[in-house]
């Protein structure tokens, strides 16, 4: 059996709630994030509608050097990454250098940055363009900075497949620590509430076009009308369970299982993969469909892509089979950072017996979801799945068990 | 301001309004020899910081001797000579 990893430490940037705790208390009381956008002026668009981060100023985060270099998204993860360490109660710098990496996910790399950059280029020329352009726009930003502020040199990088990136980055992080990485800091946190990463969002067709908070996005609702998009997401810190137990770190649970799968050509009429994702994390986690206690749904809100997942969910685990739940209907999709901020959700609901609600949603009967609603679920969780696609045709799906489950390295240290 | 020199204290502005605040709260006289690396500025700072001072200065700076500056008295001792270069002609 391959090396157990498992997650110690987690970091949370939320529109419903700055920092772990704020966002687990807002989402299990079923407070929304999601309002007008504020960050650019969006009257003019047919989205107007953002789950954005309340009360963030990197300023009082970071050292003022870090400000005029990095985007917002950028901040954002570098907050989230202190956190998440501290919260791991790794000091990094009593660590060699090389031994811990990070991997982030991204989808569109620091659009803000770049949107005022480029719109300087245009208006007053080249050599009014800030010389921090040369990375504070690209993909890989967050996991170089994130590196650099906290001198971690081990096998680092990014990857890009939209949502499910947030759990793409967690599995790559997942194979760097079985190949004898010590620790990785990996997930997505991502940001482009800007006029140029609107419009960019816009051309999938799929963001809601709703003036009502309550209404916009309603993923499984018969009504469901595309989502509202969001900023932040979460970073966590993995090692293999024989180190964190090692240096009695808590154990919030284990990466048990992962799979992803790419969807054919559309018009192709050939199976989506998403299923075919559920199965391999189940697979790679030796756990039965019977074993999962709660699904975190990628819910897109676009029928079509309901009715897959619906779908997905019914045939590995029977109609209303399990409990399923999309917590993003409070702070909208995140882009790379959606899928991380369910896996820490799912940590929680592990730790807690709690199953936080669906808002707003209606569920259509014919999808046969036993969507958890309103108010949150007490349960006890032994192991979740938590699934997310990206836009282009990415499916993944990760499977957590639960610290202290029988088969999880030895024991639970506490 | 063609003409005039340029000071520590219009170098330190712009390296803060440009590249943000150094690892030392005052820089005052004392850092004149401190190399920018100790202050906490890397070469895309400098870049930045320099990028900043041309456009208010009307004047170019060489990227490569720029590189070659450690220090602020060397930057300023740099873009003093330029400065003086560009009265002249």
């Amino acid at each position: 059996m391959s090396t157990p990893v498992v997650v110690t430490g987690i970091g949370v940037a939320a529109p419903n709630g700055l920092g772990a705790a704020e966002y687990w208390s807002a989402t299990c009381r079923g407070k929304s994030g999601i309002g007008e956008v504020s960050r650019f002026d969006a009257r003019g668009y047919p989205a107007r509608l953002a789950g954005e981060v309340p009360g963030f100023a990197a300023e009082e985060h970071l050292p003022g050097r870090m400000i005029p270099q990095t985007d917002r998204m950028t901040q954002l993860a570098l907050v989230a990454a202190d956190w998440a360490l501290a919260d791991a109660g790794v000091r990094p710098k009593e660590w060699p250098e090389f031994d811990i990496a990070v991997v982030t996910a991204s989808s569109s790399g620091g659009f803000e940055f770049g949107q005022h950059e480029l719109q300087k280029l245009w208006s007053k020329g080249g050599r009014h363009v800030s010389a921090y352009q040369s990375f504070a726009w690209f993909y890989a930003v967050n996991t170089g900075q994130i590196s650099i502020r906290n001198g971690l040199r081990g096998p680092s990088g990014v990857v890009i497949s939209d949502q499910a990136g947030g759990l793409d980055a967690v599995a790559q992080a997942r194979r760097q620590i079985r190949q004898g990485c010590a620790l990785v800091v990996a997930g997505g946190v991502d940001a482009s509430i800007c006029s140029w990463g609107w419009v960019a969002q816009l051309t999938s067709g799929r963001l809601s076009t709703s003036d009502d908070p309550d209404r916009a996005y309603l993923p499984f609702d018969a009504a469901a009308a595309g989502h509202v998009p969001g900023e932040g997401g979460a970073l966590v810190i993995l090692e293999t369970a024989g180190a964190a137990i090692k240096r009695g770190a808590r154990i919030y649970g284990e990466i048990a299982g992962y799979g992803s799968t790419f969807d054919p050509r559309p018009g192709s009429g050939r199976e989506p993969g998403l299923q075919r994702a559920i199965q391999l994390a189940l697979d790679d986690a030796g756990l039965a469909p019977g074993e999962i206690d709660v699904v975190y749904a990628d819910a897109a809100a676009v029928p079509e892509l309901d009715r897959i997942e619906a779908a997905a969910i019914g045939a590995v685990f029977g109609v209303r089979g399990v409990p399923v739940t999309a917590p993003k209907t409070m702070t909208g999709r995140l882009c790379s950072g959606a899928a991380s901020l369910d896996l820490v959700a799912a940590l929680l609901s592990m730790r807690d017996g709690l199953i936080p609600p669906t808002t707003n949603t209606s569920p259509a009967p014919d999808y046969g979801l036993d969507l958890v609603l309103t108010d949150p679920r007490s349960l006890p969780v032994q192991a979740a799945l938590v699934l997310a696609r990206g836009y282009g045709g990415f499916n993944s799906a990760i499977a957590l068990r639960r610290a202290g489950s029988a088969q999880l390295g030895k024991k639970d240290p506490g | 301001m063609t003409g005039q020199e340029l000071t520590l204290d219009d170098l330190t502005t712009a390296l803060q309004q440009s590249a943000g605040q150094a690892n030392t709260d005052n820089l005052d006289g004392s850092v004149l020899d401190v190399t920018f690396e100790d202050l906490g500025y890397d070469s895309v700072a400098l870049l930045e910081t320099c990028g900043r001072i041309e456009r208010e200065q009307g004047i170019q700076l060489d990227d490569c001797t720029v590189e070659d500056a450690k220090t602020p008295r060397a930057l300023l001792i740099l873009i003093n000579e330029q400065l003086a270069e560009d009265t002249a002609a």
